[in-house]
């Protein structure tokens, strides 16, 4: 029997549209207007101001803190501002623009295809390397990658999981990724192995996806990688989320509260651990990124390699154009993405994907009385009672909301699919968990 | 079967004595002293529990006014100078004037001034709305509509209007407990002076969007000109972040403002309306003012009577 995690979770159709389409190269974009916060933590620095000149690969926002990433340009040509842009939600946040001229890259980054594989550098020479470059999680967290490297004092790894399981519907990002980058990936995981000083590595794919499974499985064994290990799982939302992915693999649960690393697990995404070969190896920080545009109605559904920056309408013009009656454009995935209000707003590093929804999908039900049936109960993925943390967090209950382990919350939406009452409970347990979180923020400083 | 019940009686008659003496000695022993006086004031207060004063009930306030000697940074917003006086006179202290606030929604997007650009439909909360975006409009500082204010409210003195989208205060109900205030998630509602006969001058926007940004989201938004600022003979109109402030404690209410805000973003409140001819000099001044306003307010009308025939 194939493995998956013990609790919860849902089954939404995958409808991977765009499984079969090749990655794309999309065209550089005449102006990109880069973010300086694309990341969880303090926003970059700007770096540049109006009038600079950058290349491809130039630093033009710089990380502020331990939690913070670098931000390079994606594009060579003039900076033309340095401001406040609207984001997909339409809020004002700091970003660089710049009008495109050209396309010349930054000298030192090798931009061949050759497949470097060997890798001397020490672990903490890697590390630095890699927070140079930027990365952080692609798979849609955004989380800093070298902050998940530095192990804390008094924890070790024991192993490294990396996530290829794509649970999201429609998402073919990552699957893609998998079968025409293979041999990279692989080398980027041998460096995380090293940088981490693990020597066993697990790659967890959903069996929906069986290419990428055979694909790795014979990269390795031609390759004869020792410890890499690809571990097919059953289908089972949401099984890209760190925890179930590590209850999946290894049957052992993250505890309330704690972290991965404390049960000997670091997990990185296959986007992640790509770009980590490409920081390391090529030394070629976060540029792009591959986002797949798809949706029911829009006629050529795609995986695009696209610069961070270009506006996402674009992209959608260059997948068949937007059909007549799209209700919702959500960046990322159907479960876990935002709807746009502003669908001018930037591929960013966490843009896995632009789905658009037809109209009448789109459209929520009607709220009803909560009859009490206990489904949420049963699919939420970390033990919680979502009808309870949302309506504790309604009424503004909001001191209570920690004893209910709100915090534990990954806010996967099972709860709000599986409602037969259609009750919005993810956005109330939102809501209670930012609240939480200040608490204890609030309790910690003092 | 009578020994029966003697003993019974006698026993329970016993029990009961033994008991009330024990009680009366721990009840001696454990006794909490409680000022009388915080009864007595907590009577004195409205009795809402609104938690405006700061403290979690009236009891809570009540102990404090007997408590702390100095008592005039306490302040009961429901009772107003009438209670406190009437408590500081009962406790031999003295309080504070502070002259009455009542709430104050400063945002002027109603739905034939700013557009609608989307729609949410996620849970109807102002709080979860404002968490996951800027909001249906372009404006992403004014009013979201999903009516916060109006559910937090012990007085039922803030309404939503269906025909504007905006909430509205009962100003003869609200008691300026602010407890709208922090229930706004876009801090659109102040507590600003009531003013003489319910007289105000307020910019009615919390826009700091540059001035181009504000004027495409909405009709009458603070664009940041600072012609108002100008204006002002008191200086008590600041400029900061593309927004205007008009300090209550500095205004004088004079209107000048009013006049030359270009986007009526200044509202007046409590005045009687004003006449159309004014004093001889001032006439040229304010005559090119009505002039240019003329079309826009043209325009407005036409629009609700649209709303009304419909």
């Amino acid at each position: 029997m194939l493995k998956t995690f013990r609790l919860g979770g849902v089954h939404p159709h995958d409808y991977k549209l765009s499984k079969d389409a090749a990655i794309r190269v999309f065209d550089v974009p005449q102006t990109v207007v880069i973010p300086l916060g694309q990341h969880i933590g303090a926003p970059a620095t700007a770096a540049v101001k109006k009038g600079d000149k950058v290349l491809v690969g130039d630093v033009i926002g710089t990380a502020t803190g331990f939690v913070s990433a670098n931000i390079h340009s994606s594009v060579s040509g003039t900076v033309t501002a340095v401001d406040l842009a609207p984001d997909g939600g339409n809020l004002r946040k700091p970003a660089v623009t710049i009008a495109v001229e050209g396309d010349e890259w930054n000298p030192a980054i090798d931009r061949t295809d050759t497949l470097i594989k060997e890798c001397s550098l020490e672990p903490k020479e890697i590390i630095a390397k890699i927070a140079a470059a930027g990365v952080v999680g692609l798979g849609g967290a955004t989380f800093p990658t070298q902050v998940k490297l530095s192990v804390p004092p008094g924890k070790t790894a024991e192993m490294l999981i990396i996530n290829g399981v794509e649970c999201e519907p429609y998402l073919t990002a990552d699957y893609r990724l998998m079968l025409e980058r293979g041999e990279e990936l692989l080398v980027g995981c041998v460096i995380l192995m090293r940088a981490l000083g693990v020597g066993k590595c697990y790659i967890g794919i959903e069996n929906n996806k069986p290419q990428a499974i055979s694909n790795l499985k014979s990269l390795i064994v031609a390759n004869g990688y020792e410890g890499i290990e690809v571990v097919p799982l059953k289908m089972q939302y949401p099984q890209g989320g760190e925890k179930q992915l590590i209850a999946a693999i290894t049957k052992r649960e993250v505890p309330s509260g704690a972290l991965p690393i404390d049960v000997g697990a670091v997990v990185q995404n296959v986007g992640t651990t790509y770009a980590v070969y490409q920081a390391v190896q090529k030394n070629r920080p976060i540029v792009d990124r591959i986002v797949t545009v798809t949706g029911k109605l829009l006629s050529t559904p795609s995986n695009l390699l696209v610069r961070i920056g270009t506006p996402i309408n674009t992209l959608i013009e260059a997948c068949g154009g937007m059909p007549a009656d799209t209700g919702k454009v959500i960046n990322g995935g159907p479960m876990m993405g935002r709807a746009m209000a502003n669908i001018e707003a930037p591929v960013t590093k966490g843009t896995s994907g632009v789905l658009l929804m037809d109209e009448k999908s789109s459209v929520r039900g009607g709220e009803m009385a909560c009859i009490s049936c206990a489904k949420c109960v049963d699919v939420c993925p970390m033990g919680l009672e979502p009808y309870l943390i949302s309506k504790l967090s309604k009424l503004g209950l909001y001191e209570r909301l920690e004893g209910e382990r709100t915090a534990d919350c990954i806010e996967c939406g099972c709860c709000s699919f599986t409602c037969p009452s259609n009750l919005p409970l993810l956005d109330y347990i939102r809501l209670g968990k930012a609240e939480t979180m200040k608490l204890i923020r609030a309790r910690q400083a003092k | 079967m009578n020994e029966t019940l003697i003993y019974t009686i006698a026993i329970l008659v016993g029990l009961g004595l033994v008991s009330a003496v024990v009680l009366y000695f721990v009840a001696q022993k454990f006794k909490v002293y409680e000022d009388p006086r915080i009864d007595e004031t907590e009577g004195m207060l409205p009795g809402a529990n609104c938690g405006g004063c700061g403290f979690p009930g009236c009891r809570g306030m009540a102990e404090a006014l007997v408590k702390n000697d100095d008592i005039s940074s306490l302040y009961c917003p429901v009772g107003g100078a009438a209670t406190m006086s009437a408590v500081a006179q009962y406790l031999g202290k003295a309080v504070a004037e502070k002259e009455p606030t009542v709430a104050v929604v400063r945002c002027g997007g109603t739905f034939c001034n700013r557009a609608r650009t989307n729609t949410f439909d996620g849970a109807r909360s102002c709080a979860v709305e404002a968490s996951l975006y800027g909001g249906e409009t372009g404006c992403t500082f004014g009013c979201l509509g999903n009516g916060d204010c109006t559910r937090v409210c012990n007085f039922d003195a803030i309404h939503m209007n269906p025909e504007t989208g905006l909430p509205e205060v009962d100003e003869e109900k609200c008691t300026a407990c602010g407890a709208c205030v922090k229930a706004c998630p876009k801090s659109i509602i102040e507590l600003r002076k009531k003013g003489p006969k319910g007289r105000r001058v307020y910019v009615n926007c919390v826009n700091k969007d540059k001035g181009a940004i504000t004027r495409k989201a909405c009709s009458v938004g603070c664009i940041g000109c600072g012609k108002c600022v100008k204006t002002c003979p008191f200086e008590a109109i600041t400029l900061e972040n593309n927004l205007a402030y008009i300090d209550p404690a500095k205004c004088r209410l004079c209107r000048k403002c009013v006049a030359v805000c270009p986007t009526g973003a200044i509202v007046e409140v409590g005045f009687p309306a004003r006449k159309p001819e004014t004093e001889t000099p001032e006439q040229p001044a304010v005559k090119p003012v009505a002039a240019e306003a003329a079309p826009v307010q043209e325009t407005i009308i036409v629009a609700e009577g649209g709303e009304q025939n419909a």
